[in-house]
């Protein structure tokens, strides 16, 4: 497995916004993570590619401190998120936005108070300029004028919008996107891809997009890590990575259906199991 | 025979577990409690949702018990010629039982089944995991406001459930079967006590609503994030809930009743 | 904003429900007035045996309820019950040869104090003590006195 970046452009990127070094993690019996490092620089957007089940999920929760390594470490803002008190963890939080798969939006809050949720948990403002601020992040997503909605009235692309005008609510330094593109149409996907590329830009946002949609990741990355069987397989440039002469890599880019990753699940010889006698 | 004996441990050790865990997750619920204060607003919408959403029921069921109360109390004391008696028999029997214990399992099936299916699909839907990352503790945020609706709701159910089924004894009684509507009123007076009587009613219903939410939100917490774990969860939350009710209600009965 | 507006109005009367349902259990269904017990003025009563008699046993003249037995002692001299009655302020003229006797209601029912005027001048004032009293009738003795003089035939 190559840990060397494609191409070397690691002099000219930023530090690093969260630094994870040594990463193990299992669950029960299961080992997701063996030995992950994973440098995600700041201001940048960074995708994490990977196969469904790989623990994209995961390592999501893993930065956010919601799950704690069994070994290694996963740091944040310079901070290791697993030795933070609560405390300190919700400040760092404070710091941090997530887009869940789902949007995660509160069902019995509308738009409007979604959107409000964190400035009203977190600060003491004035309910009018608290408008201001909600009416401006809703905007920034399209949505100004869905305030009114409930989330069970929304489309799955619009409550992915919501979610992520919640998620940059308190202005965070970074954002952590879990499939933003999974189960979108064509137009609320080009519609999402631009607005995440367009937001790490102007806020000037640390962007982390985890996913399996090759295409759209590649498209908006700056910079791209490829995660597999509990290792980081590859990592570089987009552009570098198409480059990449693992076979592996080739296969989950180009979407082939068998090669390295085999189609079937483990399983006994095909003509064998079919003229077996016993039930 | 060893696996027997095996498989009652593992099922003592579960349960033992999950009760050290009910416990663990009490406390910090409880820690959210002083935050709540500045901010009533959210607990006045959880009484909605506890309280007045269970009015109907606990008011309905309230009013038919009273009524069979003062039939079948009629038929026994008729032949003691103690039918003046009748108010106090449904008022005592009210307001010591049946109005704490039934409001309660009522109250579990209504309101209790309600939270535990919210704060399951709100857990199974991300909901939670997302306040958290959101730096919102939702032990504090959600799960706080609604064991203190719920503490609230339960002993103003209870009352009114024991209030209209007095009046339904009343109707069945004076209205229907001639009790002389002066004897039952100044009998049951006369017997029942504030403090003895009605008070002990109040702290059951106030100890059974705390049990019965407390039951209904960590089930919910607890519940695998499937919609089949929520689903069990919601059934164990009516089941625990009323044996936690009716088992509670005996020793409270005997603590309170017991020695006079 | 409309909905919250509208569960507070729920909510207030639904609290406004309950505590009237309190209240209605308070005043209407239990005696609330019998807690006065401050305002009373006190008669002590010497029985042999009060059988069941507990604190808070009603005390009645002619059925009506005059006031409830406030504290029940052991006179260790005379081994004698002492009892404390709280009368109601409203029936001060009882006259000082007034009895008192313990009853049941009904058959096994529970015991109260039944006072019985008697034609004295003289009022019974707090603190004064009723020289009339008839202990409780005691079932079991009552049994045992008849299984004996059936005996006896
Ligand atoms: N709550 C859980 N209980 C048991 N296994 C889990 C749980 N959540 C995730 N997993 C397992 O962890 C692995 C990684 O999951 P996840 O991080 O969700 O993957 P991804 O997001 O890449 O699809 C999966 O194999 C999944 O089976
Ligand atoms: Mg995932």
């Amino acid at each position: 497995m190559s840990a060397e970046p494609v191409n070397s452009q690691q002099h000219s990127m930023p530090e690093a916004w969260v630094r994870i070094r040594g990463l193990r993690y299992t669950r029960g019996e299961q080992v997701i993570f063996d030995g992950v490092d994973m440098d995600i620089p700041r201001g940048r957007l960074t995708a994490i590619m990977g196969p469904s089940g790989t623990g994209k999920t995961t390592l999501l929760r893993l930065i956010g401190g919601q799950l704690h390594a069994d070994a290694g470490t996963v740091e944040v803002a310079g901070q290791n998120v697993a030795a933070l008190r609560s405390k300190a963890l919700y400040r760092l939080r404070k710091r941090m936005g997530m887009l869940f798969q789902n949007g995660a939006l509160l069902t019995d809050l509308s738009v409007f108070d979604n959107v409000a949720f964190p400035l009203r948990e977190h600060t003491r403002l004035p309910e009018l300029m608290i408008r201001d601020l909600v009416l401006m992040k809703l905007h920034a997503v399209g949505l100004r004028g869905a305030r009114e909605l409930m989330p069970a009235q929304l489309s799955g692309g619009m409550a992915r919008r919501v979610a992520l005008a919640r998620a940059i609510a308190l202005d965070p330094e970074m954002v952590l996107f879990d499939e933003p593109f999974t189960g979108q149409d064509p137009i609320s996907l080009g519609v999402l891809v631009s607005l995440l590329r367009s937001l790490t830009d102007a806020l000037g946002l640390t962007s982390v997009v985890v996913s399996h949609d090759v295409q759209e990741s590649l498209s908006i990355a700056d910079y791209v890590y490829v995660i597999s069987a509990g290792r980081v397989v590859e990592h570089g440039a987009p552009e570098a990575l198409q480059q990449s002469t693992s076979p592996w890599v080739q296969q989950f880019l180009q979407g082939q259906s068998d090669g390295p990753v085999p189609f079937h699940y483990p399983a006994p010889d095909y003509r064998t199991d079919l003229l077996a006698d016993s039930p | 025979m060893m696996g027997l004996l095996q498989r009652l441990g593992a099922t003592t050790l579960g349960i033992t577990e999950r009760i050290g865990r009910g416990h663990l997750f009490l406390l910090y619920v409880l820690g959210g409690f002083p935050s709540l204060l500045p901010r009533f607003g959210l607990v006045i919408k959880q009484i909605y949702a506890s309280g007045v959403l269970s009015l109907l029921i606990i008011a309905v069921s309230g009013l038919f018990v009273g009524m069979v109360l003062a039939l079948q109390g009629y038929n026994t004391l008729v032949d003691f010629g103690a039918t003046e008696s009748l108010g106090v028999v449904v008022a005592l029997s009210l307001v010591r039982e049946l109005g704490p214990v039934m409001g309660a399992l009522l109250f579990a099936g209504r309101a209790g089944s309600a939270l535990t299916a919210e704060i399951g699909l709100m857990k199974a839907t991300e909901q939670l995991s997302a306040m958290e990352m959101m730096a919102v503790n939702p032990l504090h945020r959600v799960v706080a406001p609604r064991l203190l609706g719920g503490i609230i709701a339960m002993p103003l159910l209870a009352a009114i459930f024991s209030a209209v089924g007095i009046i339904g004894g009343y109707l069945v009684a004076v209205g229907l079967l001639g009790v002389d509507e002066g004897a039952f009123w100044s009998q049951m007076q006369a017997k029942v006590d504030l403090f003895d009587d009605v008070a002990s009613g109040v702290i059951k219903s106030v100890v059974f609503g705390f049990v019965v939410t407390w039951i209904a939100l960590f089930e919910g917490y607890d519940a695998v994030p499937t919609s089949e774990g929520v689903s069990r969860a919601t059934t164990r939350t009516v089941v625990h809930a009323s044996l936690a009710v009716l088992g509670l209600n005996f020793i409270l009965t005997a603590l309170m009743f017991g020695d006079d | 904003m409309m909905q919250s507006r509208s569960v507070q109005i729920w909510v207030g009367l639904f609290v406004i429900a309950g505590m009237a349902a309190l209240l209605m259990l308070s005043i209407k269904v239990s005696n609330i007035r019998a807690f006065s017990n401050e305002q009373g003025y006190e008669l002590n009563a010497n029985f042999e045996n009060i059988g069941g008699l507990k604190v808070r046993s009603p005390v009645t003249m002619a059925g009506v309820v005059v006031g409830r037995v406030s504290k029940i002692g052991f006179d260790s001299e005379i081994y004698e019950a002492v009892v404390t009655l709280n009368i109601d302020p409203r029936y001060d003229n009882l006259p000082e040869d007034t009895s008192a006797s313990i009853f049941t209601s009904g058959l096994l029912g529970e015991q109260y104090i039944g006072l019985e005027a008697g034609g004295a001048e003289n009022y019974l004032h707090d603190g004064d003590r009723i020289q009339l009293t008839q202990s409780a009738i005691v079932l079991e003795k009552l049994i045992g006195q008849f299984l004996v003089s059936q005996a006896d035939k």
